[in-house]
């Protein structure tokens, strides 16, 4: 366990969630914000289909020689004059990047996002050594104002609107005059951006988290909006990439096929406006660059997935495509999933993390309708994995004792024809009598749940198999 | 799916088709399964209905993967005979065709029996338009409609072309397209009852789309959603039949919408 987990509320997480009408509205923008722009880049790029299968294979390729692919990372990156670190958990990690940053003698941090320092909740340990962290990608920015966790794994910010971050910046910017127009977002990325401008310079390290870690050329690359990744890795004397170990690719080639896949999948761009390849520190002769170079790379549980079918979920590139077109995701929005990933990905890959036990909800609350599969850009049958998962939760008896003895009791009368046929004639002959007059029930003792939002419409009466036998006896006779 | 057989492949005389009923038609609809009848009747086949109960998918999709294999077990015995397993939802047609052959994927012995039944069993309007070649249905029905796309059969078995075409051929039925009509209608099974509130969201949204299309008449080819979606619209008090499009094509209208009663209902 690194970061708090509400995961197990999921149920009252998504409740409140519902209730809480800024959230809805702001939700929706997700669902405007980028299916459009997604379908309108894959659509416009004919080879789209087939650079999933190969973005697919790639990936597949990394996860097994994975061993290989990370010692040859590690020579190259060493070779260039960087240093890597494999931590086997959260805490290590922790560890290893404030040794570097006391090294450093560092009293500031930049930060660019990195969905890896959420996971092993960096932020935290470095104040409690007097060591001031400061989020650089605006939405990062926005909730580390407010103390929050990322709601999307591109979009962090995206459970706010503007009001909300003027009230944020007016509480924590002392500087500003009360009567500065903050009310168009321009204005307010303004004023982001001249306090970060002095928070760049004053930096002693940088972290940044990766996109990508090349085999090859021990490269690692980042993609951005704003820029601010540059700033945060070129400005100050150390850079720190921290990365978790899935994030391998062989070759530049292979990278080039997942960043064509990569922007357009998330926010439909056909590339992000910066892509970034850091290779080592500055050497002499460089115009910038870093003093120091270190790679962070975390396991924390992900090794244990190789070999099982949850590796499938280490091809994940974090582009968003799955719960951008989520319809729960639309619905309660990112906190309520409980810890750092929401979503179908989240799902998947929250309970490898922190434990089935804890993150039992989350596969269990998707309908299974498949549209995150359908827009994947590497293809990972993520509703098929969240059955995995319930699986396991099935066999270790997790499964709610309601929904287990729903189940004993259906399965009873489904393994036994003759029992079900007349079970069913009766069941089905008092409900359609009894909801002839209505034609459905407002309330019904055995499924509240149903009918707390909706009626439950009246069945006919007479069963097809009742009425087949009936009819067909009666055309043979 | 791409690997379904093209148009007229199947069209021998008489195919000997097996109507896999599905346990919601059968109990809470059977008037779908009289309408699937008449449909695959008319495209020249001849229909049986062997005995059975469910295709196990409750059970597989909520991790019980012994019920469920036991299931399958006796849906794949009792279908075996027939040259074709045809469905009036995509739902449980895709459960045959896309996840029996994921059940018994450990299983030598099973696996040959699973992957014959896959590859036999269709979802209604996509047997009847793919597999049989039929291009117009022989029924009338006067009025706009609005079809919303059930999940599992568009992206498990691409239906989505196929209902659309077999209701442009009625010439009194007009398609109006309602908004996100490939989203989820939020009934996923037991989800409609484990997460009730989402579930609830979720239809809320999908009544809204449906509403706005302004179609008196809302269609889709599977009753788990109808029933969804009928419930929530009936609940908001708004006035729009809700019927499976098997009904509509087979003009077997007769029976009341889904949720509304048979007599006029008393205030």
């Amino acid at each position: 366990m690194t970061v708090h987990t509400t995961s197990p509320q999921f149920k009252q997480n998504a409740t409140r969630a519902l209730g809480d009408a800024q959230l809805q509205k702001a939700l929706g923008n997700v669902k405007q914000g980028f299916i459009d722009k997604r379908q309108k880049a894959a659509e416009a790029l004919p080879e789209f289909e087939a650079l999933r299968d190969s973005a697919r294979d790639i990936k597949n390729h990394t996860l097994e020689h994975l061993d290989l692919y990370l010692e040859a990372y590690e020579e190259k990156v060493t070779a260039s004059g960087g240093h890597v670190h494999f931590a086997r958990n959260a805490e290590d990690a922790r560890e290893i990047i404030l040794g570097i940053c006391r090294e450093a003698g560092a009293k500031t941090v930049t930060k660019g996002k990195s969905m890896i320092s959420e996971e092993i909740g960096i932020n935290h340990h470095l104040e409690a050594h007097g060591i001031r962290p400061v989020e650089t990608d605006l939405g990062e920015y926005i909730i580390q104002l407010r103390n929050e966790m990322p709601s999307h794994i591109i979009a962090p910010a995206v459970h706010l609107n503007a009001t909300q971050v003027e009230q944020d910046f007016r509480r924590v910017h002392r500087h500003l005059d009360a009567k500065r127009d903050l009310s168009e977002p321009v204005q307010l990325l303004t004023e982001a951006r001249s306090v970060l401008r002095e928070r760049f310079l004053a930096a002693d390290v940088g972290i940044t988290g990766a996109n990508f870690l090349v085999a090859e050329t021990g490269t690692s690359i980042i993609v951005t909006n704003e820029g601010n990744g540059d700033l945060t890795q070129i400005l100050p004397k150390t850079h720190i990439v921290l990365a978790s170990i899935e994030k391998l690719v062989p070759t530049l080639e292979d990278v080039s096929q997942l960043l064509r896949v990569l922007a357009r999948s998330a926010t439909g761009q056909e590339l992000s406006v910066y892509t970034t390849f850091s290779t080592g520190p500055r050497r002499s002769g460089d115009a910038d660059g870093p003093e120091n170079y270190h790679v962070v790379i975390l396991d924390n549980g992900r090794s244990s997935m190789l070999g099982t079918s949850f590796e499938e979920m280490l091809r994940c590139i974090r582009c968003g495509a799955c719960m951008n077109h989520c319809p729960v995701y639309h619905a309660v929005g990112g906190h309520a999933y409980g810890w750092v990933y929401p979503g179908p990905m989240g799902a998947v890959l929250t309970p490898s993390l922190i434990g089935v036990d804890k993150a039992g909800h989350l596969p269990n609350a998707s309908t299974f309708c498949g549209r995150c599969e359908s827009v994947c850009p590497v293809r990972i049958p993520l509703p098929k994995l969240m059955r995995h998962w319930r699986e396991r939760e099935f066999e270790r008896h997790l499964t709610p004792a309601t929904v287990r003895s729903g189940l004993n009791l259906w399965g009873f009368f489904a393994k036994r024809p003759a029992l079900y046929r007349l079970a069913t004639r009766a069941a089905m002959g008092a409900m359609g009598l009894a909801g002839r007059r209505h034609g459905r029930f407002a309330w019904l003792p055995m499924a509240k749940g149903w009918t707390k939002h909706r009626d439950f419409p009246a069945p006919q009466g007479e069963t097809f198999q009742a009425r087949w036998q009936r009819e067909r006896k009666d055309k043979t006779a | 799916m791409s690997d379904l057989p093209s148009q007229g492949e199947g069209r021998r005389a008489k195919p000997r088709v097996g109507l896999f009923i599905t346990c919601l038609v059968d109990l809470m609809r059977p008037s779908v399964g009289f309408a699937a009848v008449k449909l695959l009747e008319d495209a020249g086949c001849s229909v049986e209905v062997p005995v059975q109960t469910c295709c196990g998918q409750p059970a597989y999709n909520s991790g019980d993967r012994g019920t469920s294999r036991d299931l399958a077990e006796r849906m794949i015995e009792a279908f075996r005979g027939f040259e074709y397993v045809v469905a009036p939802s995509g739902s449980c047609a895709g459960m045959v065709r896309k996840h029996y052959p994921e059940l018994f994927e450990d299983d030598p012995n099973w696996l040959p029996k699973a992957n014959a039944l896959a590859a036999k069993t269709y979802e209604l309007t996509s047997f009847l338009v793919d597999v049989m070649g039929v291009t117009a249905v022989n029924a009338s029905f006067d009025g706009a409609v609005t079809y919303h796309d059930s999940c599992s059969g568009l992206r498990e078995l691409g239906v989505k072309a196929q209902p659309r075409k077999l209701l442009a051929s009625m010439p009194g039925v007009t398609l109006v397209e309602m908004n996100d009509s490939d989203v989820c209608c939020g009934f996923g099974g037991t989800f409609a009852v484990k997460y009730s509130d989402i579930s609830g969201a979720i239809v809320e949204a999908k009544a809204k789309n449906i509403e706005a299309a302004q179609a008196p008449t809302l269609l889709a080819g599977d009753l788990g959603c109808l029933m969804n979606m009928a419930g929530r619209l009936s609940r908001e008090g708004k006035p729009i039949a809700v019927r499976h499009v098997a009904e509509v094509l087979a003009g077997m209208t007769d029976e009341p919408p889904i949720g509304t009663a048979k007599e006029p209902r008393s205030a």
